[in-house]
């Protein structure tokens, strides 16, 4: 079992977070557009942008995971100061 | 009898105590310490088990645990490594594959037909001769034949036990290297567990002899033991095997009927290495062994492996065991090396002992009935030559014990001909040293160990080690022309059966492997991996660093399905009202992790029960506990805001003191959940939400919440508020008998209004919204009050019911339940609820996916339809067109108000037009014609649930 470091609680076992899915644009695509965002996943071989929540406390924030090696490299609140650097912090 | 040697040998074993225990029925005796194998093996009980396909007689080969020869049924438990468990008073020992007796195994007939169980056998052969072979008659064969073990039907029951630990350095394998990778992190201020699969600490210092004189090993094995068991910081787990490396260090740790689940900050890894066997004729007759398993026999168990020995020496270690072997009595034979030259420097030492060294020969065949006899050597000039013994002791070189840090992500590299490895590409906090790393020379090992712990506090990385002879030479590798050279114990698999393989069209490894099944057993390829990938590339033209070797996955070794199950306690979810129905009688259902009444039955049937429940409530006054319905507590400056944009209604200018249905979409447009918002204050909104969507839909509130950077707070009140649906049309007349503050008037509070006061002494939220039909008022209150609440009520007059009245009487209003009558798929148009959805707001979410999927058409649409009679059908019977099904019924049950049997259903959206008929695919088979009819079945225009 994999550990992630929550911004909120520190480094905790994944079974405690939740995935929300990858970081979308906040907009509200129409036609085409909305048909990629909903059915094109480019499993990209890099860093993918994650929503997660770590379910005990309720904490909503994003993740930098690393698709190839499955390496979480950040965590932080969207929109905010809060920055926690996991991995190397475990 | 036994036969031990004298003293000086046998460090397990207590001489002074004795016992006995049964192995097919035969009284053996042993010491404590003892393992069953090195019992049986002091009493000249040689054969262990039976091969799986051959059912040739096996025997010790590498006394480590490492090997399915020795695997016995031990009482109900099958698949004990009978050189791991140790011996103990009273156990009933029996053989495995043994058709017969271990001695005379009637099954042995197949051996003689082997040459009609070729490679790839199973996979060519079930095909045929007919259609429906593989059922009628390979099968049964199969299930007759396969397996070793038996499983009890009616075990002895065991506890397992499961802990969590912590540590800073996890160092698995109590060898030189690990001892000293142990002793050097603790000296860094780490907290250290070391884990090791024996029963002791040492590894190799326990029993082999690492030089000529083997002064320095023993001191060694003295000296880092000691000051390990004396260090506070080193945790010892002995008889413990780490089965695998998960992400982050997540360790796995069996010991005995306990499953330790380690986090460990750094690993490191001293798994030493595995001896490998050589491939000649017969060389899996008992008897011929890993050099290794004859050092620990003797050195463990005082056990003297044979009279009469020839070692196969393509190994140093080779040599050391043939002057163990002098040392404890043995008569060395002949000692056979395949290198022409005297690489190891022994030939001093061997003239001193008079052991003959035959240089660049090699094995070629043993011969024996159940235990060997003697050897046929091809000398490097051609000569055949023939040396009786009882013994062959193997030293076929080794490969490191690779399994944990291929887990990690490492990568086995070799040389061209892979008498060298090395694990690179080791992720950080993961650290090999050791036999694992390639090195052999005792000092080196002990110095890397030390520099792993070391790595291990400072978080340095490893490097990629030079690699280090040692491994020097590898045993010639061609298939005998008889065959019965076996590259695969475990499987039976001989070299031809590889060189089969790749003559197929199989020369990748991987492929070689699912098509032959070699490194599939229970030994998992320790020691069949690097022959089968000498073999390939052999075959295929290539070095084996081309071919590579196969990788490596968790489980290590065998696991027990008891140290995986879950022992914890299933998790039931009950109402503040559990006992409230228990005490009166209801029949109790679950519901996901929720236990609901299903009836309150007196003296009748269930079909009388629910009958009387359902009139209760078109005439009377019922009551439903709904407290498991999902309540969210919204506030907020932009609390209206946040549902404009989560639901497809418009909540912006919803008044207070009204409630409104709710209805979400996914991006896609399709229906995520349902509910009703109540606004209490203009900043405060009480929302409910399915029973079994509430945990989805409130995170899925967050995260918007979040994305969106709205001011509302959003709380899962779901456990903190009871709720109870009272209904039918006595309800008002009941409520009124209560002490309260809320005007209960038509007038006063009308259809889909919502209150808040008190209701006998309780303070509730009250709305007038139903599922029934009937006038109805559903009361929400603190759990810890809703148990008052709900005696007024029934002092009141308002009687309980159940599930299955209400399942009933919401189909005949026409309501649908989110999950049943709607998939993964279904849009508020395919449900005819278009009205539901806001046509004045700029956005909610799947508002877009809504219009282009109206633009694409539909393919289907829900509709209501009614039967005189069941008709044998029920929930998912088919909907037919022309054939083929169109879709299904998702909620279908006897209405008593209309006395018809009523159902909703997908149909083409042509059909699903009151007047229309759909064709409904019995379960039994056949059709039935079905008349659509309009929603809901009851009470259309909806005066009763307004009154």
């Amino acid at each position: 079992m994999k550990l992630m470091t929550c911004p909120m609680n520190g480094p905790r076992s994944i079974a405690e977070f939740q995935w929300l899915g990858a970081v979308q644009p906040d907009d509200d695509p129409q036609g085409g557009a909305l048909v990629e965002r909903l059915f094109f996943a480019p499993n990209l071989l890099g860093v993918l942008r994650e929503w997660w929540r770590h379910t005990p406390t309720n904490t909503v924030f994003i993740a930098e995971r690393h698709l190839t090696t499955n390496e979480i490299l950040r965590t932080y609140f969207h929109n905010a100061g809060t920055d926690s650097t996991a991995g190397a912090a475990q | 009898m036994t036969d031990r040697l004298g003293s000086g040998w046998g460090s397990r074993i207590d001489r002074s105590r004795r016992f006995d225990f049964r192995f097919e029925g035969r009284a053996i005796a042993a010491h404590p310490g003892d393992t069953l194998a090195s019992a049986l093996a002091a009493q000249g009980e040689w054969v262990l088990s039976r091969s799986f396909k051959y059912h040739r007689p096996r025997g010790v080969m590498t006394m480590a645990g490492q090997d399915a020869n020795t695997l016995v049924q031990v009482g109900d438990e099958p698949n004990v490594r009978a050189d791991l468990r140790p011996a103990a008073e009273g156990l009933e020992v029996s053989p495995v594959n043994v058709l017969g007796s271990l001695k005379r195994d009637s099954g042995r007939i197949i051996d003689h037909l082997g040459r009609f169980l070729p490679v790839g056998f199973y996979y060519r052969t079930f095909f045929g001769p007919t259609r429906g072979s593989w059922e009628k008659l390979w099968e049964p064969i199969i299930r007759r034949s396969a397996g070793l073990g038996v499983v009890s039907l009616d075990p002895t029951p065991r506890t397992y036990h499961k802990a969590t630990r912590h540590c800073d350095v996890m160092v698995v394998g109590a060898g030189p290297s690990g001892l000293s990778a142990a002793l050097a992190a603790s000296a860094k201020g780490a907290q250290v567990m070391l884990v090791e699969r024996e029963p002791e600490l040492g590894g190799a210092l326990t029993y082999a002899r690492f030089d000529i004189d083997r002064t320095e090993a023993e001191a060694q094995l003295q000296d880092l033991r000691a000051r390990v068991l004396a260090d506070p910081n080193i945790e010892c787990l002995l008889g413990a095997t780490c089965n695998g490396r998960f992400e982050d260090n997540w360790l796995p740790i069996l010991q005995g009927d306990t499953l330790i689940r380690v986090r460990a900050r750094d690993l490191v890894i001293a798994t030493g290495a595995h001896e490998q066997p050589a491939i000649f004729r017969n060389n899996d007759l008992p008897g011929v062994m890993l050099s290794s398993a004859a050092q620990r026999l003797m050195r463990h168990y005082a056990v003297r492996p044979g009279r009469r020995a020839v070692v196969l020496a393509a190994h140093r270690d080779g040599y050391l065991t043939a002057f163990d072997l002098q040392d404890a009595g043995v008569e060395v034979a002949l000692i056979v090396d395949p290198e022409g030259r005297d690489g190891d420097g022994f030939n001093a030492e061997c003239q001193r002992r008079r052991i003959p060294v035959l240089r660049g020969a090699t094995i070629e065949s043993a011969r024996g009935g159940l235990h060997v006899d003697r050897v046929t050597i091809r000398e490097g000039s051609g000569t055949i030559r023939h040396e009786a013994c009882d013994l062959v002791a193997v030293a076929g070189g080794y490969t490191p014990g690779y399994q944990l840090a291929l887990h990690a992500g490492a990568k086995l590299t070799s040389d061209a001909e892979g008498l060298t490895f090395a694990l690179t590409g080791l992720p950080a906090h993961v650290h090999v040293c050791g036999a694992a790393q390639g090195l052999s020379n005792l000092s080196a090992v002990i110095d890397s160990g030390a520099q792993a712990g070391l790595r291990a506090v400072t978080g340095a990385a490893d490097e990629t080690p030079a690699a280090v002879p040692g491994w020097r030479r590898a045993p010639r590798l061609v298939p005998h022309k008889q065959g019965r050279d076996f590259v695969d114990f475990d499987e039976d698999l001989q070299a031809k059966d590889i060189v089969n393989a790749v003559a197929d069209g199989y020369r990748e490894l991987e492929l070689v492997k699912r098509y032959s099944t070699v490194g599939m057993g229970p030994s998992q390829g320790r020691h069949s991996a690097l022959a089968t990938a000498r073999l390939v590339a052999g075959q295929t033209g290539r070095t084996l660093g081309e071919v590579g070797v196969t990788t490596s996955r968790p489980p290590f070794g065998p696991e027990k399905l008891g140290l995986l199950a879950d022992t914890t306690p299933e998790r039931e979810r009950h109402t503040p009202l559990h006992g409230e129905h228990l005490s009166a009688g209801a029949k109790m259902q679950p519901v996901g992790a929720w236990w609901r009444p299903f009836l309150y039955r007196g003296n009748e049937s269930v079909a009388e029960g629910v009958t009387r429940e359902i009139r209760l409530v078109r005439e009377g006054a019922a009551m439903l506990d709904v407290s498991t319905l999902g309540k969210l507590d919204l506030r907020g400056p932009d609390a209206a805001e946040f549902l404009d944009r989560f639901y497809t209604m418009a909540h912006a200018k919803q008044p207070v003191g009204r409630v409104r249905y709710c209805l979400a979409l996914n991006e896609m447009g399709s229906i995520l959940d349902d509910g009703v918002a109540y606004r209490i204050a203009p900043e405060h909104f009480y929302v409910t939400a399915t029973t079994g969507a509430v945990e989805r839909v409130f995170a899925e509130m967050m995260l918007k919440k979040t994305i969106w950077g709205l001011r509302v707070d959003i709380q899962n009140v779901t456990p903190t508020f009871g709720a109870i649906n009272v209904t039918g049309p006595q309800t008002r007349a009941v409520l009124e008998r209560l002490a309260g503050d809320v005007d209960l008037s038509r007038e006063g509070f009308g259809f889909l209004d919502g209150r808040t006061g008190h209701l006998a002494g309780v303070p509730v939220r009250i709305m007038r919204i139903g599922f029934t039909g009937e006038l109805s008022y559903e009361i929400h209150a603190p759990q810890s009050q809703t148990v008052a609440l709900w005696r007024a009520l029934r002092a009141a007059g308002a009687t309980p019911y159940g599930l299955e009245a209400s399942r009933i009487l919401r189909l005949e209003k026409g309501h649908i339940i989110i999950g049943q009558d709607t998939d993964a798929l279904t849009t508020p148009d395919e449900l005819g609820m278009s009205w539901a959805l806001s046509g004045k707001k700029p956005f909610y979410v799947g508002r877009q996916a809504v219009a282009m999927r109206r633009a694409i058409g539909q393919a289907r649409k829900l509709c209501g339809f009614t039967l005189p009679d069941r008709s044998d059908l029920g929930e998912s019977a088919l909907v037919m067109k022309g054939g083929q099904p169109v879709g299904h019924v998702t909620s279908f049950g006897f209405s008593l108000t209309l006395d018809r049997w009523i159902g909703m259903a997908y149909a083409a959206p042509e059909d699903a037009v009151p007047g229309q008929s759909l064709r409904l695919r019995r379960f039994t088979g056949g059709e039935v014609e079905a008349k659509v009819v309009p929603l809901p079945f009851y009470d259309p225009e909806n005066t009763r649930q307004e009154l």
